[in-house]
């Protein structure tokens, strides 16, 4: 009988405290001990760390998973798995299923068809019924099955009224309300940025400033509710500056970002190549660079995939007609540290410490590499390249936005509950 | 006594093979397709207009036909409603000898864009070597050259909100047409102040000409209520030209050498761009009182259809002598037998 079931060997441990070299060992789901050097005769299964980086696992707080209801796009089960090849050790379902995450009896069929994925995915509940943005879904029994995140699945609640009693609903309540700012009825019909692109390629555009009425707006009315509230998806200089003002005064404010949104411009779209639709949608550059300076400031709290399977036929659509999306938990990682100019430890809290605080997984899951934490681990290859293939990626979709991309950074092995299941970049069922 | 350009009649038996000089078949600059003059580029731009004037000439002879594209199929794959451009493709592909394959797909039948892949391929199948294009979908030509084989041509007859090349050069060689006579070798604009007047923002026939008359190196004034203009005009120039807004008509009037009317889509009167129909005729239509605004050497173009009584009172344009309406129909076929022949011909000696 050995100490360890999995032992993690000959590594870099980076996490909250720092950096040291280490082996970790693993007793089922939990870290049992992390030390210079551990012996490989006292582990079930060893795995090999060398000139790698190990880090608690990154949570996505934004992806889509298909099912139930979209499964020809995506299932949970190949959801699972993608993620896990990402890195991803818990990622957070949005709730614009078939039907619509915005009852228990649905949080329950998700929580059952989540019971057998590779890694942990959690269910997240509509703010409204249907997020249709009218009335209000049963939030505090979506809760009470686990639920700590909600969301309307990236549709703007439009009616203020609704918005703040949205707020005071949950005010109190163990749950975080992600809010999509962009104000739907300024941007009509639009498909895209709108601005020099959108102009010349002759399309509706969505301009940047409803960003930032739906920013100001919901931070108004947070303020006026005593409520904290956490944004979405934030795309724009525009919006980002009232967040981090929002800060400043000392508001409970937090946000994400798309991995796209700080590394592609809407200049991507001039042609027409439906891969490139994305809401929020893609902006200039000097959006991109504002996003990436909020990340090295700490106005950005997270980074999320915003993994969003659409299958071929509906992507050949015209371009004002495809549904928006791109994959993205098998390139998020990779896109980000290949874009930015950030260390480890500043993308780590963006894909791992800070969103798991957001989503509220405990203490289990601070981020720290030590005895009594969760056995939800990433061991990171920091220096390699790889080009992106839409068609190799395990989703039943092939819809990257990166496609052809040459990026470095790799996931070497994905720990999830103690279980190897992606071990040298390949997914193990 | 045999002239250099012989009037062939169109007969299997008279016309050999050998006849055609294939060598000296030029080939449109640009490539394969015409979807954008951007991609066209000034020089593609003056390569088109300079072979209209001989297509004009054709148009003009008894028998307006030639054989440079005897055995060769020209399919128009229409999905948006219209039946000039489609005539005057049409008409073109006829008069040089093309085969033609008329394709009008209605919104009913190809809902929400489905099957343009699908149909697309299927016509393929049965033989054919350019596609014309319509579709109210912005960019749908460009999609449609990565199903289409190696050897087929895609013309955008209308992209959405987007291009319509052919009417961008058609008004251009008019414009050079009224001025000095035909194209030439060298056409050019330069010089030339032009209003596009009414709603820009929806119209690849404002984006075109923008793109057509800069090439040239004319100076472009954009003029109507901000609601119907684009959030940016960067990028809209082709060459040595220019583009700016203007909003005030009235005083802009006696500057323009060319007044290019645009229409005002009666859609756009449901979206609350503009007040009313008769507001924006006040303020922007060529009414009579503003006719007299407009110099009389001026130049005055549409691309049809009118709406009489919306953009231009009602018989207003019957009394300037610089209305050039029904030239640009003609001048049209013209322009697209150019294209269709640089991109599929065989012989300028057969012309």
């Amino acid at each position: 009988m050995t100490a360890f079931s999995l032992l993690i060997r000959g590594g870099q441990i980076v996490d909250p405290t720092g950096r040291r070299r280490a082996d970790v060992g693993i007793v089922d789901g939990t870290i049992d001990a992390v030390e210079a050097t551990l012996d490989p005769a006292d582990a079930e299964v060893v795995i090999d760390a060398a000139d790698a980086v190990i880090a608690s696992g990154f949570v996505d707080l934004c992806a889509r998973v298909g099912e139930p209801g979209n499964e020809a796009a995506e299932t949970v089960e190949s959801a699972a798995i993608g993620a896990a090849l990402g890195g991803f050790t818990t990622i957070h379902a949005s709730p614009d299923t078939q039907p619509f995450i915005d009852d228990p009896s649905v949080v329950r069929d998700v929580q059952r068809l989540a019971a057998g994925a590779a890694i942990s995915v959690r269910a997240t509940g509509a703010i409204t019924k249907g997020c249709a943005g009218i009335d209000l879904a049963p939030m505090r029994e979506m809760a009470a099955l686990g639920v700590s995140l909600f969301s309307d699945a990236g549709r703007y609640i439009g009616e203020s009224g609704v918005m703040r009693r949205a707020f005071e609903y949950t005010n109190g309540a163990e749950v975080t309300l992600m809010l999509h700012p962009e104000a739907a009825d300024l941007c009509g019909p639009g498909i895209m940025h709108e601005g020099e692109c959108s102009s010349r390629m002759g399309v509706p555009g969505r301009s940047a400033v409803a960003e930032e009425i739906g920013v100001g707006r919901d931070l108004a009315l947070a303020r006026l509710s005593g409520a904290a509230v956490h944004f979405q998806r934030v795309s724009t200089a525009g919006a980002l500056k009232l967040i981090s003002e929002a800060k400043a005064a000392g508001m409970a404010v937090s946000c994400d970002v798309s991995s796209h949104h700080l590394d592609l411009t809407d200049a991507l779209c001039c042609d027409y190549d439906t891969n490139t639709r994305l809401s929020p949608p893609l902006r200039p550059i000097d959006h991109v660079m504002a996003l990436g300076a909020g990340v090295i400031d700490g106005t950005i709290d997270a980074i999320v995939s915003d993994h969003c399977p659409v299958v071929p036929e509906a992507k050949e659509m015209p371009f004002d007609l495809a549904p928006t999306g791109s994959l993205s938990f098998e390139t998020a990682f990779a896109a980000v540290w290949t874009a930015l100019d950030v260390g480890i430890e500043d993308l780590l809290t963006l894909l791992s410490w800070q969103p798991a605080k957001i989503a509220r997984l405990g203490p289990t899951h601070d981020g720290k590499i030590a005895k009594g934490r969760a056995a939800d681990l990433v061991v990171l290859d920091l220096g390699e390249t790889w080009q992106v293939s839409g068609q190799t990626m395990v989703s039943p979709s092939h819809n990257s936005i990166l496609e052809g991309r040459t990026l470095t950074g790799r996931v070497r092995h994905t720990i999830s509950d103690g279980n190897p299941v992606v071990v040298d970049n390949l997914a193990y069922l | 006594m045999s002239s250099p350009v012989e009037l062939r009649p169109v007969d299997e038996r008279v016309i050999d093979a050998a006849d055609i000089d294939e060598s000296d078949t030029p080939r449109l600059i640009s490539g394969r397709h015409l979807l954008g003059l951007d991609e066209l580029g000034p020089a593609g731009i003056q390569q088109l207009l300079s072979y209209t004037d001989r297509f004009v000439e054709v148009n003009q002879r008894a028998i307006p036909k030639v054989p440079a594209l005897r055995g060769k199929t020209v399919c128009t794959l229409f999905f948006e409603d219209s039946t000039r451009t489609k005539l005057s493709f049409e008409t073109a592909a006829k008069r040089l000898s093309a085969d033609t394959m008329s394709f009008s797909v209605s919104s009913s039948s190809v809902s929400k864009g489905e099957s343009v892949r699908d149909t697309v391929e299927t016509i393929q199948a049965m033989g054919v070597d350019a596609f014309v294009v319509r579709h109210k979908s912005s960019g749908v030509p460009w999609q449609i050259t990565k199903w289409v084989d190696a050897g087929t041509s895609v013309i955008n007859g209308g992209d959405g909100w987007h291009s319509h090349p052919t009417q961008g050069l058609l008004d251009a060689y008019t414009l050079c047409q009224a001025r000095d006579g035909s194209a030439g070798d060298d056409p050019s604009l330069v010089g030339v102040r032009i209003g596009l007047i009414g709603d820009v923002k929806h119209s690849r026939v404002a984006r075109s000409d923008v793109q057509a008359f800069t090439a040239l190196g004319a100076n472009v004034v954009l003029i109507g209520p901000q609601t119907l203009m684009p959030p940016s005009i960067a990028g809209w120039t082709i060459g040595q030209g220019t583009v700016e807004f203007g909003h005030d008509l009235d005083s802009l009037l006696p500057s323009l050498d060319v007044v290019a009317l645009l229409r005002i889509q009666t859609e756009r009167l449901g979206e609350s761009l503009i007040p009313s129909a008769r507001e924006y005729t006040s303020c922007y239509g060529i009414t009579a009182k503003r006719l007299g605004r407009v110099r009389s050497d001026a130049i005055i173009t549409h691309p049809g259809p009118m709406n009489r009584g919306v953009e231009v009172a009602v018989d207003v344009l019957d009394h300037h002598p610089g209305v050039v309406i029904t030239k640009q129909v003609a001048n049209g076929v013209a322009v697209r037998m150019a294209a269709l022949f640089l991109l599929l011909g065989s012989g300028t000696n057969i012309l």
